[in-house]
């Protein structure tokens, strides 16, 4: 029997519990797609309005969209800051900047990428229908919170470099 | 730690989602959507106590949902080198939980996103919200638990391998890079830091805290309510009697403004002879009052105080003491909330009502002018406005 388990652990990968585990999953997911019933998932009219390509688009959208652009933005603006603090030293900022311009540009982008229907003014006849009002207020609202989150982090910014030039200045003087 | 926060609250939302398909009347054919086999909690009579019972649970499935998309996002971000992976495939157990991860990622990701477009009613998937954020909502479920089943003795390995009171006192300078793991997640050439492990944390529950503050407000209703500043149901109406949130206007609705003038007549059935009540007719009977939430599926509630004739008394009249449901329709010509089935003990509750009026004045048209239900703790479109008839059932 040990025999046997060690032979499918070697063959399969893992151990019998993890193929157990995965194959009652797989037969519960399709469970649910037919009890969803196997054409709901497919729109013949309308392609891009399919539950399938929705699923499947969640997935892309993040993994091949979302993530590559706000990586390739934060490894820039990295490099770009390590390029600039590597040429002229001297001259570079005592603190780095790099989270005070990463906070405000994450949360401003968060928000947007969570509330844009309202933001663009998307679905405006169902929001009309449904609320009796516009969607008009959404983007000068979003504007003013990226407003002050920028200006936030800049406060906060300006603060942290006089503390550190403070102590700075105050090792060198007791030196 | 991400992973167990997730593990704690996931769970809640999961739940209380469930718990808002029970509140819809299954029994009734009236959950959307109507076939799910296996796939619901056990029905029983939604209660109509505490009042405010539909309020928390979809606001807190809503909010929660809300809350969690930064935490979603970053444990995302966080196992992303494993999409990566080279060679893809290692073996068939890798290859088969590489396969389940669809349903993982594909659910949340899907759940938030429909979820979203929802509560902002932005319809352009095309597709019907209910049937796939429910069925959505169960491939993620199933995803879910293999996934916590696969990965628990790594999540707590690594709850193990670092102690949150020693990595809440580290600075960016003491921040050293995790040692290699079997999973081959950590980088093997990591460039210096430029965030603390517990800056990364305080960034993402920063995110999480700024999402609740711009969105509990919709559910809370009260002074709340303007903090959520980029939701629909952020917004104000005024300061009258009638300037509370509307959802579906007259117009929308297709209310014929005729239908509902001093024509307007209130049919109750059910009893030996239907009978007919014009609008003086119910306000010359005992009026009742009371301050009731009215709570919708998107997350959002305003409590107001109503007044009308008790449901309970209606169902007398009609002679029909004790009825075990009643079937509302409204004016509105169709529509799936053209209608509804309430429950035994919705009838009976003594805050039930044909509300006539709301803080001291008339209803508005758009708020359900003639006559409208209200009924403590009942899904707000099921608290069907323009009231045509009431069908009491023995």
């Amino acid at each position: 029997m040990r025999k046997f388990t060690a032979g499918l652990r070697h063959l399969y990968g893992a151990n019998p519990l993890h193929l157990l585990t995965l194959l009652a999953g797989f037969a519960l997911a399709g469970y649910v797609v037919s009890v969803l019933g196997l054409s709901q998932l497919w729109d013949s009219k309308v392609w891009w309005h399919s539950i399938l390509v929705w699923f499947i688009g969640a997935i892309v959208l993040h993994d091949l969209v979302l993530f590559p652009l706000y990586a390739v933005a934060d490894r820039s603006l990295v490099a770009g800051w390590r390029a600039i603090t590597g040429r002229l030293p001297d001259k570079a900022p005592r603190v780095s900047p790099i989270n005070y311009i990463r906070i405000p540009v994450l949360a401003t982008g968060l928000l947007f990428v969570m509330f844009f229907p309202g933001i663009i003014e998307q679905g405006k006849r169902t929001y009309h229908g449904s609320t009796g009002l516009t969607q008009g207020p959404f983007l000068d609202r979003w504007l003013l919170i990226a407003a002050a989150l920028f200006g936030l982090s800049a406060i906060a910014y300006t603060v942290r470099s006089l503390l550190v030039g403070h102590e700075q200045n105050g090792d060198r003087q007791s030196s | 730690m991400l992973g167990f926060f997730l593990l704690i609250s996931l769970p809640l939302v999961i739940l209380t989602g469930l718990l808002d398909y029970i509140a819809y009347g299954p029994q009734f054919h009236q959950a959307i959507p109507g076939q799910v086999g296996f796939l619901h909690l056990p029905f029983f009579n939604w209660p109509t106590r505490p009042a405010w019972l539909f309020q928390f649970t979809e606001g807190l499935h809503v909010i929660l949902g809300l809350v969690l998309v930064p935490v979603v996002l970053a444990k995302l971000w966080s196992v992303m080198p494993k999409l990566f992976s080279w060679p893809p495939i290692r073996s068939v157990a890798n290859l088969l939980e590489r396969l389940s991860l669809i349903m993982i990622v594909g659910g949340i990701v899907f759940e938030i996103v429909t979820g979203l477009l929802n509560i902002q009613y932005d319809y352009i998937f095309g597709f019907n919200f209910y049937t796939a954020h429910y069925f959505g909502a169960w491939v993620f479920i199933v995803g879910f638990v293999v996934h916590v089943i696969l990965k628990l003795p790594t999540m707590a390995q690594s709850l193990r391998s670092r102690s949150l009171r020693a990595e809440l006192r580290t600075p960016l300078d003491k921040t050293r890079p995790e040692s290699p793991d079997p999973d081959g997640l950590v980088a093997s050439s990591p460039s210096s830091p430029t965030i603390s492990r517990r800056g990364a944390l305080a960034l993402v529950g920063g995110g999480s805290l700024m999402v609740a503050v711009l969105s509990v407000g919709q559910s809370l209703g009260g002074v709340a309510r303007s903090a959520a500043l980029l939701l629909p149901r952020g917004r104000s109406y005024g300061n009258g009697p009638n300037d509370f949130q509307i959802n579906r206007t007259a117009v929308s609705a297709k209310i014929d403004p005729a239908a509902t003038g001093p024509k307007w007549q209130l049919t109750l059935a059910g009893g030996p002879a239907p009978l007919q009540l014009t609008r003086s007719m119910l306000l010359a009977m005992d009026q009742h009052s009371a301050d009731l939430p009215i709570a919708c599926v998107e997350g959002w509630a305003t409590t107001q105080n109503w007044s009308g004739v008790r449901l309970r008394d209606l169902a007398k009249l009609a002679g029909v003491a004790v009825p075990n449901s009643a079937y509302v329709t409204s004016l509105e010509p169709k529509g799936v909330f053209s209608q509804a089935h309430l429950q035994s003990n919705q009838v009976l509750d003594p805050d039930s009502m044909l509300a006539l009026r709301v803080n001291g004045a008339d209803l508005s048209l758009d708020h359900g002018y003639p006559a409208r239900i209200i009924v403590p703790a009942l899904p707000g479109v099921h608290c069907t406005k323009w009231v045509r008839s009431i069908g009491f059932e023995a």
